[in-house]
């Protein structure tokens, strides 16, 4: 199915969230996560399931004032 | 010493992690400036994409607090969101918080930011309010719980310093419980010095050491202007009289009434 990870169109087998992100390789990564504007605490990743049409956002650390 | 909610730090300079020629010059110049607290951004990372650990292991040896910013931010909505995904991030409840009007001068949209902040606040967060200098949001900004307040100088990079210096002098005097810190628009250290002689806590600086000639050498220079303007607050500024005053003695001048 197609999902949305950062603005893109993304392609992917996953339907669980830690599957996208090891896909995806960010599996060990600092990252935060939030799908459809929602933010995904990491101890909810487990459980949170991907549906076609999902935005996801991954983001990390950047430099900034 | 000066306090953050409740965090106690001897620096009163914040510096951001933006716009240095390198890695390097980032951290020599943050280490320079003797800054305890650093600002940093949350971004997208690219699929497979390694640098925002990367980045943030260059914070991490510098051994200082992180205060994660929700720059870019246009709505109440994207704000909270952004300083949550940052909760979440770097496990800590300090935000601040940006809510921005306008692509050019980067004005703080202050209707947006007290919204956004009095959300923030009740959710738990630490917030520290980048807004203008006007004293009615920043009294709004109190009540919804912030006890940090950043007014700006001027306009985010512009380096024109204080261009507004009776409402900051203002904002001092009507807000003497709440921490108070310069935010954007210094350029020189006599702006941050001219900051701390007004009585604020901290300021906040990024471009102006950034984009020095020499980050190193301008962020040591940082270092001792906001030590001289807080040393002359505290030592007593005195205030500005309209005509001329003698400093030496006037008695026992000699040929005095002397004609010529």
């Amino acid at each position: 199915m197609f999902v949305i990870v950062n603005g893109e169109r993304t392609e992917t087998r996953a339907t669980l969230l830690p599957e996208l992100l090891i896909e995806l390789s960010h599996a060990n990564a600092h990252v935060a996560i939030a799908v459809n504007e929602e933010v995904v605490p990491r101890a909810s990743w487990a459980a949170t399931t991907l549906s076609e049409g999902d935005a996801i956002e991954i983001l990390t650390p950047r430099q900034g004032g | 010493m000066v306090s953050f909610y409740g965090k106690e730090f001897s620096s009163r300079i914040l510096t951001g992690t933006a716009l240095y020629p390198s890695p390097q010059i980032m951290q020599d110049a943050i280490r320079a400036s003797g800054a305890q607290i650093v600002t940093v951004s949350v971004r997208r990372e690219a699929a497979g994409g390694k640098s925002g650990a990367a980045f943030f292991s260059l914070i991490s040896e510098l051994g200082v607090t992180v205060l994660p910013n929700t720059a870019g931010c246009k709505t109440v909505r994207e704000a909270v969101t952004t300083a949550k995904l940052a909760r979440e991030l770097f496990g800590q409840s300090w935000v601040k918080l940006e809510v921005i009007a306008d692509d050019d001068t980067l004005q703080p949209e202050v209707v947006g930011l007290v919204e956004a902040a009095a959300i923030l606040v009740k959710e738990g967060f630490q917030v520290f309010p980048y807004c203008t200098e006007d004293l009615s949001v920043a009294q709004r900004l109190r009540d919804v719980g912030c006890r940090v307040i950043m007014p700006w100088a001027s306009p985010i990079g512009s380096a024109r310093g204080i261009t507004n210096r009776d409402a900051l002098l203002l904002l001092r005097q009507r807000l003497p419980d709440v921490a108070l810190v310069v935010d954007a628009g210094l350029g020189a250290p006599s702006h941050a010095a001219e900051a701390m002689e007004l009585g604020y806590d901290a300021v906040l600086l990024n471009t102006a050491i950034a984009k020095a000639r020499n980050p190193v050498d301008m962020a040591g220079a940082f270092r001792l202007g906001v030590e001289a303007g807080r040393a002359a607050f505290e030592a007593g500024l005195m205030g500005p009289r309209d005509f001329a005053s003698p400093s030496t003695p006037t008695v026992g001048t000699p040929f005095w009434h002397a004609v010529p």
